[in-house]
């Protein structure tokens, strides 16, 4: 590993994001519109009943819109190469896949961050919205969270590299195909027995429902957070061995040097 | 750096088909061949965008699929078809990937390379406006940032005026003169080959039909110049298969 090859990774995205109002821009955007979105909803909720869903719904919300922005971050990065076709170049440089991906998880670690403390200057002042609700716990979600998304983020990037350019389109809703199934606003329970079944799989079940026991008030077990730990690092094993595979037949089958093309056959 | 019986095949076409030669220390090794010859095929071989089906590609006796960083640490390319990317200047384009070679002393280097490809007034200019000619320029600083061993330029001098191009000519010979670096160029402009190249190597559907020195090559073959030579192997190439020893 060099550590000079893995900051060029993170010097490039800083060149442009620095100079793009573009990129800056849905650094904030996205996540403060949603903070004030939900924040105001939980408002309202909090009105007609006796609950108090900041924790529940907005503090799932907010720990959900982390892991979205770790896993694109991720992506992001993979896309400049794309849309700047610079996979030539890149890839003909001693970079090896490892330092790329470590490139762009550090990257990711530096936009997310910046997002979760977007999220938290509108949650905690704006809607009372408070950590210490989840006490030790906040640090196992956020790990689990943050090491899906970049479980995600790389599988998405290995699905783009493999299906060409256009694939892009179907790395944008990954979120949204996965938040019915790992109970982000409701229990898994209300979920039919074989979207459950699907739930147990994906990390961030564990998460949501943890922090639901925990805000309820229930006997916290440690036992789903030590699975939800394991299945994200296996998530984040298997992306990396999925992009890598990905990776090689592209220099087998020669779509690296053609990459606009989309495919070799 | 060695090529030893190098193939590529994209379903039943060959490409590459069984091409050997090597590119000595301070030697500027020239590859023609007509479009779809297998030119471009084989300068991605070597450089480790694509596995060739057979043979392998060597570099001081290392082979890319042995210790690929270390192979590619040790060359470098420029190719008018892939430019820096557009939304970085010349500056950032150029730190990023002394970084990515790992180049010491990197600011005094991109220094020396924008004075050398007189880049200078263009280094906080972003790649995208420059003209395909300040570009190429752009890409051949690049190409040598890494003081590489190997240099592949892959018609480096096809988008530039005359007066340009003569002056890049004169700065890769100086650099290899000076580094003893080796260096496979490819060209349409045989009057360019015939200037700058020790040794040319003549290929057509992925086969190296001639070889030799630009200058003698010719008429060794009853032709008058390089480029009636050229032609006949574009137009002719079966006529003179077998020739190369």
């Amino acid at each position: 590993m060099s550590v000079r090859r893995i900051a060029a990774v993170i010097v490039r995205y800083v060149y442009l994001v620095r100079g793009s109002l573009s990129r800056v821009f849905p650094l904030f955007t996205w996540v403060a519109i949603d903070m004030v979105l939900w924040g105001y909803l939980t408002r309202y909720l909090n009105t007609m009943t006796a609950s108090n869903f900041v924790p529940t719904l907005l503090g799932a919300v907010l720990l959900w819109n982390f892991f979205i922005r770790v896993m694109q971050g991720v992506t992001m990065i993979f896309f400049e190469d794309v849309w700047s076709r610079n996979f030539l170049n890149v890839f003909s440089t001693p970079i090896s896949i490892g330092e790329y991906l470590g490139g762009m998880v550090l990257s990711s670690v530096a936009t997310s961050v910046i997002g979760l403390g977007v999220m938290l200057a509108f949650a905690v002042p704006v809607f009372g919205f408070s950590v210490s609700a989840y006490g030790v716990l906040a640090i196992p979600f956020l790990l689990v969270l943050f090491l899906f998304g970049i479980a995600m983020g790389i599988f998405g990037c290995a699905l783009v590299l493999r299906l060409g350019p256009a694939a892009e389109w179907f790395i944008w809703p990954i979120p949204a195909l996965i938040s019915p199934f790992v109970g982000v606003l409701y229990p898994v329970d209300t979920l039919p027995l074989w979207m459950r079944g699907v739930a147990r799989a994906l990390p961030p079940s564990y998460v949501f429902e943890s922090l639901r026991s925990l805000v309820l008030g229930k006997d916290i077990s440690f036992t789903p957070l030590v699975w939800g730990s394991g299945l994200a690092l296996l998530h984040l094993f298997a992306a990396c061995w999925i992009f890598r595979d990905v990776f090689r037949r592209a220099v087998r089958t020669g779509l690296i040097a053609r990459y606009s093309a989309e495919s070799v056959s | 750096m060695r090529l030893d019986v190098l193939r590529k095949s994209y379903g039943a076409v060959a490409a590459v088909d069984g091409v050997s030669f090597v590119v000595g220390p301070g030697e500027i090794v020239g590859l023609l061949g007509p479009n779809g010859a297998g030119k471009t095929t084989t300068i991605n071989m070597v450089m480790g965008v694509l596995e060739p089906d057979s043979g392998a590609v060597s570099v001081e006796g290392e082979t890319i699929s042995s210790r690929r960083s270390w192979v590619l640490s040790r060359m470098n390319f420029a190719a008018g078809y892939a430019p820096l990317p557009g939304n970085l200047t010349v500056y950032q384009n150029l730190r990023v990937f002394s970084l990515l070679y790992s180049v010491p002393n990197a600011r005094e280097r991109i220094a020396t390379l924008l004075g050398q490809f007189d880049l200078i007034r263009f280094r906080n200019v972003k790649c995208g406006t420059l003209s395909s000619g300040e570009q190429t320029r752009v890409s051949l600083a690049k190409a040598l940032l890494n003081l590489p061993h190997l240099l592949l330029l892959d018609e480096p001098t096809a988008s530039l005026d005359p007066a340009t191009a003569r002056h890049i000519r004169s700065v890769i010979r100086s650099y290899v003169a000076e580094s003893r670096a080796g260096v496979l160029w490819t060209s349409h402009n045989m009057h360019e080959v015939a200037e700058v190249c020790d040794r040319v190597l003549l290929l057509s559907r992925g086969r190296i039909l001639l070889g030799g020195n630009p200058k003698t090559l010719p008429a060794l073959h009853g032709k008058k110049n390089l480029e009636d030579l050229f032609i006949a192997v574009a137009l002719e190439p079966l006529s003179l298969e077998g020739v190369l020893p």
